[in-house]
């Protein structure tokens, strides 16, 4: 088998907050308890093949965008290892560390509030390759162009500032800078989410062709079910901090094992003119501060038994390639 | 019920009197949900807030009527338009912290409501407030009216601004993107207990969205806007299968899923047009497959069977 291109590892990350000195003396004295910490992802194993476009989907608050920041290195880890191309970032020397992460860049949600202001396109896109020395002097001039040219902007409007332009050619103007230090894996935190419709299609047709000819690799996260099973040759869902299912696209939305899962597809608003009835699943997703016992899922599922209280069900394959954690699939 | 005929809304700028709703026109009966859709800025919020007489200077609606019940919302005085808004007619808005005092609990501010149109005791005041808590699916009503806005999830927050909508059975309610911020699953609860509304009460609904999909489930008839003008507008079989308008067709070539998996998307190349600067003739030139020399002229509406039509070329056939 060949490496992987990203390989999350068993990865937890917690948030947890400090405590002063006086604090801590507080709650040693009994007198106050301590601070509560948040398990924003919980023994997460996932891969991305070469080439491959993973999608990640889940509820606002389930961890998704914490484990693209994890993935790269933006965040420490607390447990796990984040292996690129099979070398693990957090050890690795600086150097190598400094390569790992070039090859690895974000798409932010807001491209207005990922760009700077009051800095120059041409200098937002070739600050990078000339800070790490991969252009010099003209060179830098013309590899601006070169990726303004790929992600769909004229470089003719390269001397202007963000504000100029509209929401989509921002995004453009964002995916060019990624593109600018030769990355080769691309994680898109919901990238298109901001965008409408018709500038949505534009995003992702170039997301589709930058991979034919970048052959670059996506860990796609978004909140869109249909966005993530237009683009994505896989697909991993995160309920409260775990992966609950993860398998090929095809797979996981003609033949979804986990009861999340199930409910989540039910729920995508399709393009079907009849009156249709909606709400299958009751409630919410519960505070990450206070997660349920067992499966995280068990308040809201239909089919929750006694063991779901008390168990934390694994992932494990049900077919090949299929992943799922639910005690029904015993 | 609600009839609007050729509204215009311009708004004074630094560069000029530019109209960002122009000669808009639909009607919306009880019982009946109307989907507006349309991407940012082509007009459908400030249609929205034009029937609740919610435009402030520097907008000034130019032109055209709001029959609501037969009576011409704009030549109403503000006291008379202050008696319907929030009794009769009422809209909930994409962020529910609009409409909520965030330093009020919820039960003051929705008594406060029911008082401001009801002659009626504070404990019935009360009761009914914790009813209309209790119908948008509320857990626990009784003890949620004591709680302040910042202690709802999103999602509860928006079915307190729904609730609060409803607390006087409005004939009419304008939902302005309510579900745009919340996850999926959310949205789908709260299309449901909108979609159960519609049915009980007999409301007319005018919901406005970026997302077709949205209204494919819920509305009667869709009105696609762009650049501030319907430019079709039709049954909402007949606008999702066979759409006449390239514009519409590109929308709907645009959602994930319109072709197959991992292919390209059939786009609409270019952007909105700003109001400011908009092209001479029919506004969606720039951007259409089909466009001719004919089409720096303004198409006029035309009907089409049951749609009604902006455009010169009709694109015929149904959507593969």
């Amino acid at each position: 088998m060949t490496t992987p291109r990203l390989e999350i590892s068993n990865v937890s990350k917690v948030f947890a907050s400090r405590p002063g000195l006086i604090e801590r003396a507080f709650v040693k004295a009994g007198l106050a308890k301590p601070k509560a910490s948040v398990h924003a992802l919980d023994d997460v194993s996932l891969s991305v093949g070469k080439g491959g476009i993973v999608g990640l989907v889940g509820e606002s608050g389930c961890g998704k965008s914490t484990l693209g920041r994890v993935a790269c290195g933006l965040l420490p880890q607390t447990r796990g290892a984040i292996l690129h191309n099979g070398a693990e970032l957090s050890t690795a020397a600086p150097a190598a560390r400094r390569e790992m992460q070039l090859g690895t860049q974000m798409i932010f949600q807001d491209p207005s509030s990922s760009l700077n202001p009051r800095m120059r396109v041409r200098d937002i896109v070739g600050e990078a390759p000339r800070v790490h020395g991969m252009a010099k002097g003209r060179e830098v001039a013309d590899l601006v162009d070169h990726y303004l040219e790929l992600s769909g902007i004229d470089p003719s409007v390269k001397n202007r500032f963000p504000h100029q332009f509209s929401g989509g050619q921002r995004q453009r103007i964002g995916i060019a800078r990624a593109l600018a230090v030769k990355p080769d894996l691309l994680v898109c935190d919901e990238s298109v989410a901001a965008l409408d419709v018709s500038i949505q299609a534009q995003i992702l047709n170039l997301f589709l062709d930058l991979r034919e000819q970048l052959g670059l690799t996506y860990l796609f996260i978004s909140h869109d079910l249909s966005v993530v099973r237009h683009i994505s040759d896989r697909v991993a869902v995160m309920y409260l901090g775990r992966l609950v299912e993860e398998a090929a696209t095809s797979e996981i939305f003609e033949n979804p094992q986990h009861p999340y899962t199930r409910a989540l597809l039910e729920e995508i608003p399709e393009l079907v003119p009849k009156r249709r009835s909606y709400g299958a699943i009751k409630g919410e997703i519960p505070s990450p501060l206070n997660p349920p016992s067992g499966c995280h899922f068990h308040p809201r599922c239909p089919f929750a038994m006694k063991r779901c209280r008390e168990e934390v069900p694994q992932l494990r394959a049900v077919a090949p390639g299929h992943r799922s954690a639910c005690h029904l699939n015993d | 019920m609600l009839d609007i005929r050729n509204l215009c809304v311009d708004f004074e700028t630094t560069d000029g009197r530019i109209g960002v709703v122009h000669d808009v026109s639909f009607s919306v009966a009880r019982g009946a949900v109307m989907g507006l859709v349309g991407e940012s800025g082509s007009g459908k919020s400030v249609t929205g807030f034009s029937i609740m007489g919610l435009i402030d200077p520097p907008g000034e609606i130019s032109g055209g009527s709001i029959l609501f019940d037969g009576q011409d919302l704009r030549g109403l005085s503000e006291p008379a338009m202050r008696k319907l808004r929030g009794n009769r007619i009422a809209m909930i808005f994409q962020d529910p912290m609009m409409t909520l005092n965030p330093v009020l609990k919820v039960g003051t501010q929705m008594i406060e409501t029911v008082r401001a149109h009801l002659k009626c005791t504070v404990d019935e005041a009360r009761s009914r407030s914790r009813d209309a808590l209790g119908l948008v699916g509320i857990p626990s009503p009784e003890e949620r009216l004591a709680a302040y806005p910042h202690q709802f999830s999103g999602g509860m927050r928006q079915r307190v601004a729904i609730a609060i909508a409803l607390l006087h059975e409005p004939d009419l309610i304008i939902a302005d993107e309510p579900t745009t911020a919340l996850d999926v699953t959310i949205q789908a609860q709260i299309l449901n207990v909108v979609q159960g509304l519609v049915e009980q009460k007999g409301m007319g609904l005018i919901w406005i969205t970026h997302d077709l999909s949205v209204v494919a489930g819920l509305a009667d008839t869709i009105g696609v806007m762009y650049a501030g003008r319907i430019v079709e507008h039709g049954p909402v079989g007949q606008i999702l299968r066979e759409p006449l308008h390239p514009y519409t067709r590109g929308l709907i070539g645009s959602l994930p899923g319109a072709a197959g998996h991992g292919r390209r998307l059939r786009q609409i190349p270019g952007t909105t047009p700003s109001a400011a600067r908009m092209p001479k003739g029919c506004p969606f030139r720039p951007r259409c497959y089909a466009a001719t020399d004919l089409c720096e002229e303004l198409p006029p509406e035309v009907r089409h069977n049951d749609t009604l039509l902006r455009c010169f070329h009709p694109q015929p056939g149904a959507l593969q």
